[in-house]
């Protein structure tokens, strides 16, 4: 079936999904079911698969064996779809430093035809409507730069957040306003899965926690 | 009507560019990162530059140098490539926007064409001013009957070293020691380049008694290799990129 996730399906479903990069079984057979609207923490030690675990849904890691459907789409035999659906927020934020706000937002934007209406609430949204939207993105704290990555997976009409480390570099009034953000983005029916060390911040955030260990997931509470 | 954040809204939205829209989106993307960076002004054409006064005062004999010119317009053209290569997949690489690409679901193809167009857009410009720096410091003219064959050479070689410098560029974009890695895999594919343009610049120009005549074959052998490498680099960039 390659319809598009309906409201009531998950919007992830990974069934005994393992990934091996090179040698190493990155992800050993890794079960993941997440619905609509939900803010999942994955959480374990360094080197556990969290990171994998994102890139693998992104459609960016290829599956050794197992099935793993994203917003309605198989990731073995329609990646391009599931790609043009989600967002990728890892350690970098994926911009273009010589580049404004607002071009940056507006190139990922035309990337799926965004309207002019959309990226405007795009920046609206995410607070870089103001007098950051025509400075150069190289020099920005890095609060304003997650934001505007942020922005552009707005833009991007991302269904599903991928956030690897989110809070990472962000000072305190930052962190309080990517959380904010994540928990609006959320109730508007965006899905997000965050991996995060940082587990009292991001575990206030989330919904649901998701231990990742040597590969393998298990659900820890909610 | 839902929200912009989920990107569930029908009403307000269109649909993705098409293939060619897209190829417009990355070049013209390159080319102001470019304008805003001035790396190309500032840096580049500089560098292209020095390198033709150098190789002035190495040869240090006009009558050799006039020979040689069209080689030396080539060969500083190519080393520039090497700079505007590492720039061009220096910004992608910088804050993860290749990656950022390939999550967005853009064709790669498009990327291809995209960056190619931004690198070829670059290189003419370059070849421009090292055509003028070679008739200042070399002492070479462009007669009227060569001019076709001259704008020719140069836009078939631009296609050809775009195409190369694209393919191996985005490469080696994700591998560690790509400065180095980039040189030696561009430079010995470039080389029917440099000697098909050059000898066809050489006949344009009338070097060393050549005839126009004789410029238009090389020309021949660089929309062939324009072509392979153009479409070849088009369908091998997606796989590459993603490995």
């Amino acid at each position: 079936m390659t319809t598009d996730a309906l409201p009531t399906q998950p919007v992830v479903a990974l069934r005994e999904v393992v990934a091996v990069l090179g040698d190493f079984p990155a992800l050993a057979g890794a079960d993941l079911e997440v619905a609509r609207g939900e803010i999942v923490l994955l959480r374990g030690p360094n080197g556990a698969g969290k990171t994998t675990l994102l890139r693998l849904c992104a459609g960016l890691v290829p599956i050794t064996r197992g099935t793993a459907h994203v917003v309605g789409h198989d990731l073995a035999t329609e990646r391009d779809a599931v790609r043009r659906r989600v967002g990728l927020l890892g350690h970098q934020n994926g911009l273009y430093r010589d580049l404004s706000v607002a071009e940056n937002i507006r190139f990922w934007g035309s990337t799926v035809g965004a309207t002019e209406a959309e990226l405007a609430a795009a920046m609206q949204r995410l607070g870089v409507d103001g007098r950051i939207r025509d400075v150069a993105v190289g020099t920005l704290s890095a609060g304003q730069r997650r934001r505007t990555a942020l922005a552009c997976l707005v833009a991007r009409r991302a269904e599903l957040w991928l956030l690897d480390e989110p809070h990472a570099g962000l000072d305190a009034a930052a962190r309080d306003e990517l959380d904010h953000t994540l928990r609006q983005a959320a109730a508007a029916g965006a899905t997000v899965i965050v991996a995060s060390h940082e587990l009292e911040r991001a575990g206030s955030l989330a919904t649901r926690w998701v231990d990742v260990v040597a590969g393998q997931t298990r659900e820890a509470g909610s | 009507m839902s929200s912009p954040t989920t990107g569930t809204s029908t009403a307000t939205t269109s649909g993705s560019p098409s293939f060619w829209r897209m190829c417009w989106l990355i070049a013209s993307k390159d080319l102001r990162v470019e304008r805003r960076s001035r790396v190309v002004t500032n840096q580049v054409l500089p560098f292209a530059g020095v390198t033709m006064v150098i190789f002035a005062f190495a040869l240090d004999k006009e009558t050799v140098l006039e020979q040689v010119a069209p080689g030396l317009i080539w060969l500083a053209t190519m080393f520039s490539l090497l700079v505007l290569v590492q720039r061009a997949f220096g910004i992608e690489a910088d804050d993860g926007a290749l990656d950022a690409l390939r999550v967005a679901g853009v064709d790669a193809r498009a990327i291809f064409v995209g960056k190619a167009l931004a690198l070829s857009a670059q290189l003419l410009l370059l070849e421009a001013v090292l055509l003028v720096l070679a008739i200042v410091l070399y002492r070479q003219t462009v007669p009227a009957g060569g001019v076709v064959l001259l704008v020719t050479t140069l836009l078939t070689a631009t296609c050809g070293l775009a195409a190369v410098g694209t393919l191996y560029g985005g490469l080696a974009a994700g591998i560690k020691g790509r400065e180095t890695l980039l040189p030696l895999l561009t430079l010995p594919a470039v080389a029917p380049v440099l000697i098909g343009a050059t000898r066809a610049v050489e006949a344009a120009l009338g070097t060393v008694g050549a005839v126009v005549s004789d410029g238009w074959p090389w020309v021949g052998l660089l929309v062939v290799f324009a072509v392979a490498f153009g479409v070849g680099g088009a369908l091998a960039f997606g796989p590459l990129v993603d490995e």
